[in-house]
C-alpha cells in the first residue's frame, strides 16, 4: 500500500507568536466562482465610492478680487505661482501652496484683459499685463521690494485685449484692433499685423512651433500668422466668434478654440477644413479654455456659470464643476502639475478645484495605491454596464443649466428635423449632411 | 481577484527560470533583451487551464484602433494565463493518494489499515463519535473545513472545531431536527426544526426564528449571495437573505415534498429532487424551474454536483446512480447501488461518496469515465448512513449516521492548496472578521444567479425581436403583479355619469322635450366616441372634404 494524505502543519500556516500570517493563493478558477459577477459588484462599489468622495472644490484663493476676475495666467516655470487680473485694474500674484497673495498691485485703470508670464525663468521671469487703458506693463513677480512698480510700461494706440509672450525670445504680441509684435527692450511695436478684423480678442503664441501665432477676432475669424515672414498663413471664418484659444502643449499643431456657440473646437493647424473634435455640453458661450500640461484633458469656463472638464479625444465633458456663488466664469487654468484647476469668475473669486473630483493628494500607502489602481481598472472594464454608467455619469447641476440644456436639446432636434424634411423633399444627393465638425467652418483663406 | 494578476504572484516564478547569461559589456541602461520564457505548448496549456474563453479573432477587423486594443487585450489575457501557470510553482502542498501494490485492491483497505499506514496527525483525524440516542445525524462542514455541525433527528445539535476537539456549542432542542447548515462562517448556523427554521450563533443562542420557513427538510447556503435556500414538505423553495433578513424569493415547486436538494457551487443554482424521479433546477429569479430533467424511475433520494459545475450525480429509489453532464443535460454513465443510496457528495478533487444502507462507497474517476470498481469502501455496522460530506481542504469524509458520526480518512479527496482570500482553514479571528466585511461588500445580488454565471457584462446576442418580446413579457408580468392590467380588471366605467343620472332620474321618462333630445344625442355621440367611431359628419368625410360640410 502506498498512501499519502494531506497533512499541513499548523505551525507553517498559522505560526504562533506572530501576526504575519502567510496567505497562500491558488489561482485555479474553480476556487474562485462567480468571478465576473464579483468583479462587477466591486466595480459598482468602486464607482459608488468615487461619487461619494467627489468633492471638487478645495478653496478660494485669499479674499479674491473686488471686481470680477477676467484674466488668469500661470507661470510655466513654476508649480505654484499664478497671477490673476480683475476688472478694476488690479493684478494679484498668488502662491498656490499657501493659498495667499504674494503681490497685489493696482496695475491699470481699466479691465485687465490679458496677462502672461515671460518664459525666461529664474531671475528674469516677468509678468506682462495688458488692459483697456492702452498700456502693457511688465512686472517682476518675484521681487522682494518695489514689486508694485512696473519694470516697464508699453503704450499702445488702442485698448488691449490680450498679450502673449514668445517661448524663447524677448518678444511678445498684443491684441487690440491690430496685432502688435513688441520687442521688450523697445517702447514701440516692431511689427503690426492686421487682416480685416476690427478688434482682436485673443492672441496666443505656439510654445513649441515658436514663431506661429494664432489670433481670434470679433469678425468671427481665426487667423494664423508666421513671424518668420511677418505674414498671415491662414484665415478661418467660423459660425460665431472665438473667445479663447489654447495650443495643445504636447501636440503643437493642435489648438482648442472656445467658441461663442457653446462649443469648443479642436483644430489641427495643418488641416483646417474640419475640426478634429467638437467638445459640447456647455449651455452658454465658452469664455476660456486651457489644456492640461499632458495635453490629455481640457478645462473650459463658460458664461453659464460652470466649468467643464473634457478628455481631449471625447466629445462630451467628463465632469462639471459649479457652486452656488460662482458667477460667469471668464478664466480657467490647469495648474502645471495637472492635479488642480483654477477658475476666475465674475464674482471676484479665484477658485481652486481638484482636476479629479474624487482624488485626494495625501501620500498613499502601497495598499491604498494598489487598491486605487485595481478600482480604476475595474471601473474601466465595466464602464459600459448600464448601472455603472448611470452612477458614474450622474451629476447634480444647477436648475437653470439643466433647463437650458433641455431647451437646447429641443432646439437642436427641431433644426435637425427641419433639415431632414428639406432633404426628404429635395433631389437626392443635393443636400449633403454636414458633419458638426465641418459645419462651423464658413470659409477659409 | 482571479482575473487580474498581481505582479508579485509571478515574480518569484520568473526568478526560478534559468536566465540567459548576461553580457558583461552591455551598458547599464541598454535595452533589456526579452527572454522567451514560454514555449507555444506551455502557453496553450496555460490558456487551457487559466484562460477565460475563446480567443478574439482580431485579424479581420478593419478598424485600426479597435484591432490594436483587442490585440493588446488578447496579449494581456495570455500573459495573465501564463503568469497564473507560473505561479503554480508556489503551491506548497500536493494531493494525497492511495495506491494498491500487487494483488491488493484499494477498496479492500479498511479504515483500520489506513489509520496504521498514515502519519500520526492524519490518523488522529479519523475518529468516531458514538451517539446512538439522538441519531440519525445530519452534518455540515464550514466552507474552510474547520468546524463541524451535527444535528440529530431527535434534537441534539453540536458545533465544534473538529481537529482540535473544541466544542463550540451543544444544544438539546427537544424537537425534530431535519437539517443543519452553517451560514457564511462559523459564527452562525441554521437548524431546520419541527416547524420553523432557526438561526443560532456560535454560542448556541437562538438569534432568529424564520417563521416563513415551515417544516423545512433540506437547506443550502449560497455564500456569495448570502442566501439561505430551504425547501420544506409543502414543496416551497424559499430564499432568505441572511445579511438583510429579507425573504428574496418564494418558488412553488408544485411537486410535493422534495426528496433531496443540493446546490451547484459553480452557479448557485439549486437542484431539487422530487418523488416522481425528476430533478428541477431553480434560481430565485424565475417562478418556473430553469430545467426539469427526468433522472430516475422513482424518487430521487440524493443529489450532488461537482465543484466546477460540470457533472450532477443523482441516486434514486430505483437503485440507480446516474451521472449527468449539466452543460448538455445528458446522461453520461449509470451505476448500480445494491440498495437505494441515501446520500451523495462530491469532493473538490472529484471523488464521489455514496452512502447506502450501512455502507459508504467512495468512487474515483467515476464521472468522466465509467469506473469498474470503487476506490474505497466502508461498512458502518448496524446503522444507516444519513449524510456523507467531504471535509473541504482535507482528506477526510464525514459520515453522519444513526449511531453518531464517523470521520473517515480518504486520501486524495481534499483540495491541497487553499486560497486564503476565499476560504482559509487556518484563519485568525482578525482575518475572519475582515473576510466577513469583504464578503458583505462584495455580496452578489440574487438577480445575478443564472445557469451561466459569467453572463454579467456579456452582450445579449438574441435578435431584436426576441429581446423586444422579453421586455414586453416583463412589462406584462409587472402589470399583472400590480393589478394594473386593464384586461384583468374590467371595471364598468361610466355607469353613473352626470348625464346618465339626469336622464335616469330627473327627466320624466315620457316627457320628450328639447332638452332631453339634446341630452340623448350627446349620449349617443359619447357612446360612439367610446367605440372609436367618428362623431360628426365632418370627421366621417375626412380632412379634405370636411371643409364643405355646413356648420350648424
Amino acid at each position: 500500500m502506498k498512501v499519502k494524505t494531506l497533512s499541513r502543519s499548523a505551525e507553517t500556516y498559522n505560526p504562533t507568536g506572530t501576526t504575519a500570517v502567510p496567505q497562500p493563493r491558488n489561482l485555479n478558477p474553480e476556487l474562485h466562482p462567480f468571478e465576473k459577477a464579483r468583479e462587477y459588484t466591486r466595480a459598482l462599489n468602486a464607482t459608488k465610492l468615487e461619487r461619494m468622495f467627489a468633492a471638487p472644490f478645495i478653496a478660494q484663493l485669499g479674499d479674491g478680487h473686488v471686481d470680477g476676475v477676467y484674466s488668469l495666467t500661470k507661470d510655466p516655470r513654476s508649480l505654484n505661482v499664478i497671477a490673476s487680473g480683475s476688472g478694476d485694474g488690479e493684478v494679484k500674484i498668488w502662491d498656490l501652496t499657501e493659498r495667499r497673495e504674494l503681490l497685489t498691485v493696482k496695475a491699470h485703470e481699466g479691465i485687465v484683459k490679458g496677462m502672461c508670464f515671460t518664459n525666461m525663468g529664474g531671475e528674469d521671469q516677468r509678468l506682462l499685463s495688458c488692459a483697456s487703458d492702452c498700456t502693457v506693463k511688465m512686472w517682476n513677480p518675484y521681487a522682494t521690494s518695489n514689486g508694485n512698480i512696473p519694470v516697464a510700461t508699453y503704450l499702445g494706440s488702442g485698448a488691449f485685449n490680450g498679450v502673449t509672450h514668445h517661448r524663447s525670445e524677448h518678444t511678445f504680441a498684443t491684441a487690440s484692433s491690430v496685432i502688435d509684435i513688441w520687442d521688450s527692450s523697445r517702447s514701440k511695436p516692431v511689427t503690426t499685423l492686421n487682416w480685416g478684423a476690427d478688434t482682436i480678442n485673443v492672441v496666443k503664441f505656439n510654445q513649441s512651433e515658436t514663431s506661429i501665432l494664432a489670433s481670434a477676432g470679433t469678425d468671427r475669424t481665426l487667423i494664423f500668422y508666421d513671424l518668420r515672414t511677418s505674414s498671415p498663413v491662414t484665415k478661418l471664418v467660423t459660425g460665431l466668434r472665438t473667445n479663447a484659444i489654447c495650443w495643445n502643449p504636447m501636440e503643437p499643431f493642435n489648438l482648442a478654440a472656445g467658441n461663442e456657440d457653446h462649443n469648443t473646437y479642436v483644430f489641427d493647424m495643418r488641416k483646417l477644413s474640419r475640426a478634429l473634435n467638437v467638445l459640447k455640453d456647455h449651455v452658454a458661450a465658452v469664455m476660456d479654455v486651457d489644456y492640461s500640461p499632458t495635453g490629455e484633458e481640457l478645462v473650459t469656463g463658460s458664461y453659464d456659470r460652470t466649468i467643464r472638464i473634457y478628455k481631449a479625444r471625447e466629445g462630451h465633458s467628463r465632469d462639471i464643476y459649479h457652486t452656488k456663488r460662482m458667477q460667469r466664469v471668464f478664466s480657467v487654468a490647469f495648474t502645471t502639475d495637472t492635479n488642480y484647476i483654477l477658475s476666475g469668475s465674475d464674482d471676484g473669486n479665484v477658485r481652486l478645484w481638484r482636476a479629479q473630483a474624487a482624488a485626494r493628494s495625501h501620500v498613499r500607502s502601497t495598499r491604498e495605491r494598489v487598491k486605487i489602481e485595481y478600482d480604476t481598472a475595474l471601473k474601466e472594464r465595466y464602464k459600459h454596464m448600464p448601472e455603472i454608467r448611470r452612477i458614474a455619469r450622474h451629476r447634480h447641476i444647477p436648475k437653470t443649466v439643466k433647463k437650458a440644456g433641455e431647451i437646447k436639446k429641443i432646439e437642436e432636434a427641431s433644426i435637425k428635423r427641419k433639415e431632414e424634411n428639406e432633404r426628404k423633399h429635395s433631389k437626392k444627393g443635393k443636400t449633403r449632411r454636414v458633419p458638426m465638425r465641418e459645419a462651423m467652418v464658413i470659409s477659409r483663406e | 481577484m482571479a482575473t487580474l494578476q498581481s505582479p508579485e504572484s509571478s515574480a518569484p516564478a520568473r526568478t526560478k527560470k534559468p536566465s540567459a547569461p548576461t553580457k558583461k559589456s552591455s551598458a547599464p541602461t541598454s535595452k533589456v533583451q526579452k527572454e522567451k520564457t514560454h514555449t507555444p505548448e506551455e502557453i496553450q496549456e496555460a490558456v487551457q487551464q487559466y484562460g477565460r474563453g475563446d480567443k478574439i479573432l482580431f485579424k479581420g477587423i478593419k478598424d485600426k484602433k479597435l484591432r490594436g486594443n483587442l490585440r493588446k487585450l488578447e496579449y494581456k489575457y495570455r500573459a495573465a494565463a501564463t503568469n497564473a501557470k507560473d505561479a503554480e510553482m508556489l503551491l506548497e502542498e500536493e494531493k494525497g493518494y492511495l495506491e494498491a501494490e500487487g494483488m491488493e485492491r484499494t477498496y479492500k483497505f479498511s479504515q483500520k489499515e489506513l489509520v496504521k499506514a498514515v502519519d500520526v496527525a492524519t490518523a488522529q483525524k479519523g475518529f468516531e463519535l458514538k451517539l446512538p440516542l439522538f441519531g440519525p445525524y445530519a452534518i455540515d462542514y464550514t466552507r474552510n473545513g474547520r468546524y463541524l455541525l451535527m444535528g440529530g433527528l431527535k434534537g441534539h445539535v453540536a458545533a465544534f472545531d473538529w481537529r482540535d476537539g473544541k466544542l463550540a456549542t451543544e444544544l438539546q432542542l427537544n424537537e425534530t431536527v431535519r437539517d443543519v447548515k452553517w451560514l457564511h462562517n462559523e459564527q452562525f448556523f441554521a437548524v431546520a426544526q419541527k416547524k420553523y427554521t432557526y438561526i443560532y450563533d456560535y454560542a448556541g443562542v437562538e438569534v432568529h426564528c424564520l417563521k416563513s420557513h415551515i417544516e423545512v427538510t433540506n437547506m443550502e447556503f449560497l455564500p456569495y449571495h448570502f442566501l439561505l435556500a430551504t425547501v420544506g414538505t409543502a414543496g416551497y423553495l424559499k430564499y432568505q437573505d441572511t445579511s438583510t433578513g429579507a425573504l428574496v424569493a418564494e418558488q412553488r415547486t408544485k411537486m410535493g415534498a422534495p426528496s433531496s436538494m443540493c446546490m451547484n457551487a459553480h452557479n448557485a443554482i439549486i437542484h431539487v429532487g422530487h418523488a416522481n424521479g425528476t430533478v428541477t433546477l431553480w434560481s430565485p429569479n424565475m417562478g418556473t424551474p430553469l430545467v426539469k430533467m427526468l433522472t430516475n424511475r422513482g424518487p430521487v433520494r440524493a443529489l450532488a454536483v461537482d465543484r466546477g459545475g460540470h457533472y450532477m450525480v443523482t441516486a434514486g429509489q430505483d437503485a440507480r446512480m446516474n451521472i449527468f453532464d449539466i452543460r448538455t443535460f445528458k446522461e453520461v454513465h449509470s451505476y448500480f447501488t445494491p440498495t437505494p443510496a441515501s446520500t451523495l457528495h462530491l469532493s473538490d478533487t472529484g471523488l464521489l461518496a455514496v452512502g447506502w444502507g450501512p455502507h459508504v462507497t467512495v468512487w474515483k474517476d467515476a464521472l468522466k469515465t465509467k469506473a469498474n470498481s470503487p476506490y474505497l469502501t466502508h461498512l458502518q455496522e448496524a446503522t444507516a448512513i444519513n449524510r456523507v460530506r467531504f471535509c473541504p481542504y482535507d482528506d477526510i469524509l464525514g459520515v453522519g449516521h444513526a449511531g453518531g458520526f464517523s470521520s473517515l480518512i480518504v486520501p486524495g479527496s481534499g483540495e491541497p492548496n487553499y486560497d486564503a482570500l476565499e476560504a482559509n482553514p487556518y484563519e485568525t479571528k482578525k482575518q475572519r472578521q475582515e473576510a466577513e466585511i469583504k464578503a458583505l461588500l462584495n455580496k452578489l445580488q440574487p438577480e445575478m444567479i443564472a445557469l451561466d454565471p459569467n453572463f454579467v457584462g456579456k452582450i445579449d446576442r438574441a435578435t431584436i425581436e426576441v429581446l423586444k418580446g422579453e421586455s414586453e413579457e416583463m412589462v406584462r408580468h409587472k402589470a399583472q403583479d400590480g393589478k394594473l392590467d386593464a384586461e384583468v380588471k374590467r371595471k364598468q366605467r361610466g355607469k353613473n355619469s352626470a348625464l346618465r343620472r339626469y336622464l335616469r332620474k330627473k327627466g320624466g321618462k315620457n316627457v320628450v322635450d328639447e332638452r332631453r333630445l339634446k341630452l340623448e344625442t350627446m349620449m349617443k355621440e359619447r357612446a360612439k366616441r367610446n367605440q372609436g367611431l367618428p362623431v360628426t359628419q365632418k370627421e366621417e368625410l375626412g380632412p379634405a372634404l370636411a371643409r364643405f360640410v355646413r356648420g350648424k
